[in-house]
């Protein structure tokens, strides 16, 4: 992949994400909840976890950013719903070595689904960070849950 | 005679920097701005020919280094209507600001003695700030207030980012001690009223800090007009080397304030337990100093008065204008700040309807077009906007009509892209 073109980076269905923000909204009663601050720019998200008998059932969340952030937290509310804390973990560092890949690693589709599409963010360092705002939130919710 | 953009143009060699497979259009002068050669030259030849520290030592390069540090000093005291020993060198606006709160701060502990009592603060003093202020006109203030026991007020802005002049008229009182405000908004381009803020805080005897960082590149100043008490700015956004700023001060006031960063090069004499401290500028210039950087904004001052601060300016303003009006003409774009035809600088922040910043400035960068994002280091400014964040473009001498047109065409296209 290059930086050809901007749609790398903005492929529709990041952009299709950051208009539908799925998961968008607090949950009522959260397991454990995470904030996360990207300094760089200002964005802030808010990020509830519920879990049960060792799986997330699932994953609300607000706050306000860029369409990388906001696309991004949208498909992480879309996979972790029923994974296992482990499967999580492993997710979370599948999506962490795409996007630190520089452009070399595509995203396992079977894994990370949607969030395959932030895959061009690796070729804009300074966007990863926004990219991996909800991601951080949720590494640090797992913290907080017994699953 | 208007400006020849073209032959400005051909001494910035950044200028010629292609970005994304397209021209640079540099539109972020408000954060720093780019450099002629003639600053880059004066700066290398410093180091190549007279490289010393100044004040110190008999030889022929310290004797050099220091003439040409002084009368650099002295060609910033022409360019802002002062004189030398009015003049300090900084490391920036951030680093005169700190110093002039920390000097505050340590005569509101008794240095300085007598003559540095009008700076003595506690509980009671006020020290009066506005709502647009950036964050280096801000937090210097707040930790001030916080040693001290004084109190910070702000002078809020209205919906549109006006200063609020009737709340000035009441915050503004008999407590308070300190007024300290921007000459020009980094996030508006508003120009604000300094002779008004000024005769309100000369009625109760408050000492006056004017932020000169975005009024210096595009106004032709001139502080004992302007009659302000302190003023700071930074050399890198008029055309001058990083790292070097300068703090005015009325000379009396420079003269009784004590030092904030102590050490070498500012003192008369010094025993083991105590030091005596020389007069300003000195005494508040500790340590080895930024010479090349000091002659660099010489130059740069040089620069500008050739091409004329008032042609500057009008050129300046023809900018600001172009892209409020611009601006303003696309649908679902919000100008910050004021309206066409209103008084600004070459600077406008706006927002395009749902689009973040952050996408705004990496699509304008995929043109080659550098903007600003973000706060700008103004939160409270855009809290009370109701904005997380802005996006903001902002010209120099070296804008042209065809950047600004780039410009506009390609924010003209950015809410398609994000099916905004
Ligand atoms: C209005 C204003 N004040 C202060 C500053 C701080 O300047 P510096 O970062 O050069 O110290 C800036 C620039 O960032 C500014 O725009």
């Amino acid at each position: 992949m290059s930086r050809q073109d901007l749609r790398n980076l903005y492929q529709d269905v990041l952009v299709d994400h950051s208009h539908e923000r799925h998961g968008y909204g607090l949950l009522e009663d959260p397991t454990a909840e995470s904030h996360g601050i990207n300094r760089s720019c200002g964005d802030e998200i808010t990020l509830h976890i519920r879990a049960g008998d060792g799986v997330i059932e699932s994953v609300g969340w607000t706050g306000h950013g860029c369409a990388i952030s906001q696309a991004s937290a949208s498909m992480l509310s879309d996979i972790v719903a029923g994974l296992t804390r482990d499967e999580c973990t492993r997710c979370l560092d599948r999506f962490r070595s795409m996007l630190q890949s520089r452009g070399k690693d595509d995203g396992d589709e079977e894994l990370l689904g949607d969030a395959v599409a932030l895959s061009g963010v690796s070729l804009y360092p300074p966007r990863i960070n926004c990219a991996m705002l909800a991601w951080t939130a949720l590494e640090d919710g797992l913290t907080r849950i017994d699953a | 005679m208007p400006l020849d953009i073209d032959r400005i143009r051909a001494q910035f060699p950044a200028l010629r920097r292609r970005v994304n497979d397209h021209p640079l259009v540099y539109l972020d002068s408000a954060a720093t701005s780019q450099k002629p050669s003639v600053v880059l030259d004066a700066e290398r030849t410093f180091l190549e020919q007279h490289n010393a520290a100044v004040h110190r030592g008999a030889h022929t390069l310290a004797a050099e280094a220091t003439e040409l540090f002084e009368s650099s000093r002295e060609r910033l005291a022409r360019f802002l209507g002062a004189a030398p020993e009015e003049i300090v060198w900084t490391a920036g606006a951030t680093a005169a600001l700190n110093l002039l709160a920390y000097s505050f701060s340590n005569a509101s502990r008794g240095r300085g003695g007598e003559p540095a009592e009008r700076f003595r603060l506690g509980p009671g003093d006020e020290l009066v700030v506005t709502e647009l202020e950036h964050h280096a006109n801000l937090i210097p203030w707040q930790e001030l207030a916080a040693r001290t026991g004084a109190t910070l007020r702000p002078i809020g802005v209205d919906d549109a980012g006006r200063l609020r002049m009737d709340e000035a008229v009441e915050v503004i009182g008999e407590h308070t001690r300190v007024l300290a405000f921007a000459h020009v908004s980094n996030v508006l381009g508003a120009i604000n009223p300094v002779a008004e803020l000024v005769a309100l805080a000369r009625r109760f005897g408050a000492l006056v800090v004017l932020d000169a960082c975005q009024s210096a590149p595009h106004l032709s100043l001139d502080l004992k007009a302007l009659d302000v008490d302190f003023a700071v700015l930074s050399g890198h956004k008029m055309l001058g080397p990083l790292g070097i700023g300068v703090l005015y001060g009325r000379r009396e006031l420079l003269d009784a304030m004590p030092p904030f960063l102590t050490g070498g090069s500012m003192i008369t004499s010094v025993m083991m337990e105590r030091a005596e401290y020389l007069p300003s500028p000195a005494r508040f210039e500790a340590g080895t100093q930024p010479v090349s950087q000091a002659i660099g904004l010489a130059a740069a001052v040089d620069f500008l008065d050739e091409l004329g601060m008032e042609q500057v300016h009008e050129r300046d303003a023809e900018l600001g204008q172009a892209l409020v009006t611009g601006l303003t003409a696309i649908p679902g774009i919000r100008v910050l700040g004021p309206a066409p035809g209103e008084p600004r600088v070459g600077l406008a922040g706006f927002i395009v309807d749902g689009v973040h910043s952050h996408d705004v400035g990496q699509f304008l960068d995929e043109l080659g077009i550098a903007v600003r994002v973000g706060h700008h280091c103004a939160e409270p400014l855009h809290r009370r906007l109701g904005l997380a964040a802005s996006t903001r473009a902002s010209t120099s001498v070296y804008t042209t009509d065809a950047e600004v047109a780039a410009f506009l065409d390609g924010v003209g296209r950015i809410r398609a892209f994000f099916r905004a």
